[in-house]
């Protein structure tokens, strides 16, 4: 069931969520540098302010005084557009986030930003929107090297999201629904990452394939591909791809949350639903980092076969064998 | 012939690839791969913060170089013999002698290094001057923070040898 919110009310939550974001990336930022020191046996940036906490400052002035340098093939208005396409995408996937039900903190408002009754396929809409800030980031730099780096970043993207579309189906049969808020309000006997954890370890692949992060974090891979289709790009521009891609990393382990760890769902009174999801996403997002440092990055024709020969049967497979047992049942 | 394959050894093959097998050996290895990586965090980190904190040095360690005086009399040891200079295989010392007079007595002997230069952006830090020294005049000292602005400045004239530096490297004993 949809509950019906009033504008206020929506545009209030459009900012709060717009500004959690904001302020949320740069400490992501500071906790995957300090976490990559201590999984290094070091303690990563300790010397900006107390403990390195003012790093992601010292970072963003360093990158919004660096000059926007590009090509003179480049085509300049499409080039200002890509990372702007980066970010609005990434952006958009997070007011779906279910963080609370409707009446957990009082009030005639529920804790996520919008209850849309196609949640899921809005997600995977606006993580196809994303395929565009790639692409037109490579092709309207002008250079070759960018655009190529730009076509590996789309194949790939589209290879994992038809894993990351079927792995999701399966809940959304055992749910029933697609709306996000269903899905997390159905989990109350038990969390699916129990019935479908097939769909969760496909899922977890491909969301790391589709988040761009390690090991498939070949669109940008930096120790040997140089980047790809963002190596044209300076200053901020060039931040606010790498913002896009902290906001990626985030609505793809809250969805990941809502679908399979129960969402909000945690001991104690309703009220604390949001510290749960946060936790329960802080835990991805550290799952995340983790498996960055650990595994190596993936060659692009392997990355291509355990896409479509791997993942892609074994989603398939785990939809049908779900299909039939609820049929069954 | 009898006997020539004794010599041969097994070498142990790794399990063939592809299939299930490998499905289930690499999802092993990546859990084990993430056990390793999470027990640096548990451990912590290996860090000395350099500038604050250093490393102490042993007394062999060969730093930059330091001339002496004999503690009595205040004289230099140095006689100019210019041996250090022969010694070097990096031909970064350059000597100059000088005599001795009865009212400019600089050294113990008969003659003095007028200029005693030693350019550190050459040396090599081999010790030879050290070991071709007749009078140990020369020897290696335990300063290693020797980065400068200009390559000019890295050559070391003979007061500069001289003078103790202004901050000690900390040191450690042999065997500790």
């Amino acid at each position: 069931m949809i509950e019906v919110e009033s504008t206020l009310v929506l545009i209030a939550k459009a900012i709060v969520i717009f500004l959690v974001v904001l302020t949320v990336i740069p400490i992501l930022t500071l906790v995957e540098r300090k976490l990559m020191g201590r999984f290094h046996s070091r303690y990563g940036p300790n010397r900006v302010g107390p403990k390195g906490l003012l790093q992601p400052l010292a970072d963003a002035l360093k990158l919004l005084s660096k000059e926007q340098s590009a090509p003179e093939t480049a085509v300049p208005w499409m080039m200002a557009l890509a990372p702007a396409i980066a970010i609005a995408s990434g952006t958009a996937t997070l007011a779906i986030i279910p963080w609370g039900p409707f009446d957990a903190w009082g009030g005639d408002f529920g804790l996520y930003g919008i209850d849309v009754p196609i949640a899921i396929l809005y997600f995977l809409a606006f993580g196809s929107l994303s395929f565009y800030a790639f692409l037109l980031g490579g092709w309207s730099s002008g250079s070759k090297y960018s655009f190529l780096g730009s076509m590996r970043s789309a194949a790939q993207l589209i290879s994992y999201e038809v894993s990351l579309g079927l792995s999701l189906i399966g809940v959304v049969m055992t749910a029933g629904s697609l709306s996000l808020v269903d899905i997390v309000e159905s989990q109350s006997n038990i969390w699916y990452v129990v019935p479908q954890f097939a769909g969760f370890c496909i899922f977890m692949v491909a969301a790391f394939a589709e988040s761009a992060r390690a090991p498939f974090d070949l669109p940008e891979a930096d120790s040997e591909l140089v980047a790809g289709y963002n190596t044209e790009f300076g200053g901020m521009r060039f931040g606010s791809f790498l913002f896009a891609e902290y906001i990626e990393m985030i609505a793809i382990a809250a969805i990941a949350t809502a679908c399979f760890l129960g969402g909000w769902r945690g001991p104690g009174p309703e009220a604390l639903a949001p510290l749960w999801t946060a936790l329960k996403i802080g835990g991805f997002l550290f799952l995340f980092i983790w498996v960055r440092f650990t595994l190596p990055r993936l060659r692009y024709d392997q990355l291509m076969s355990f896409g479509w020969k791997l993942l892609l049967p074994l989603a398939t497979l785990n939809l049908l064998v779900t299909a039939i047992v609820l049929v069954v049942t | 012939m009898a006997g020539w394959r004794d010599d041969a050894i097994q070498v142990p093959r790794g399990p063939e690839p592809g299939g299930l097998g490998a499905v289930y050996r690499t999802f092993g290895e990546t859990l084990r791969g993430l056990r390793t990586t999470f027990g640096r965090i548990v451990e912590g980190p290996h860090v000395i913060q350099y500038p604050e904190e250093k490393t102490p040095v042993y007394p062999r360690f060969r730093g930059r170089h330091k001339l002496h005086r004999f503690e009595d009399t205040g004289l230099e040891k140095c006689v100019g013999c210019s041996l250090c200079a022969a010694a070097c295989p990096a031909k970064c010392i350059r000597v100059v002698a000088a005599e001795n007079t009865p009212e400019n007595q600089v050294s113990a002997g008969e003659r003095y290094a007028a200029v005693y230069e030693i350019n550190l952006t050459r040396c090599i830090f081999c010790g030879y001057c050290e070991v071709a020294c007749p009078f140990d005049a020369i020897t290696m000292g335990n300063d290693y923070e020797l980065s400068d602005y200009s390559r000019s400045d890295l050559i070391f004239t003979k007061e500069m040898l001289l003078a103790d530096p202004p901050e000690h490297t900390p040191l450690r004993l042999e065997g500790e």
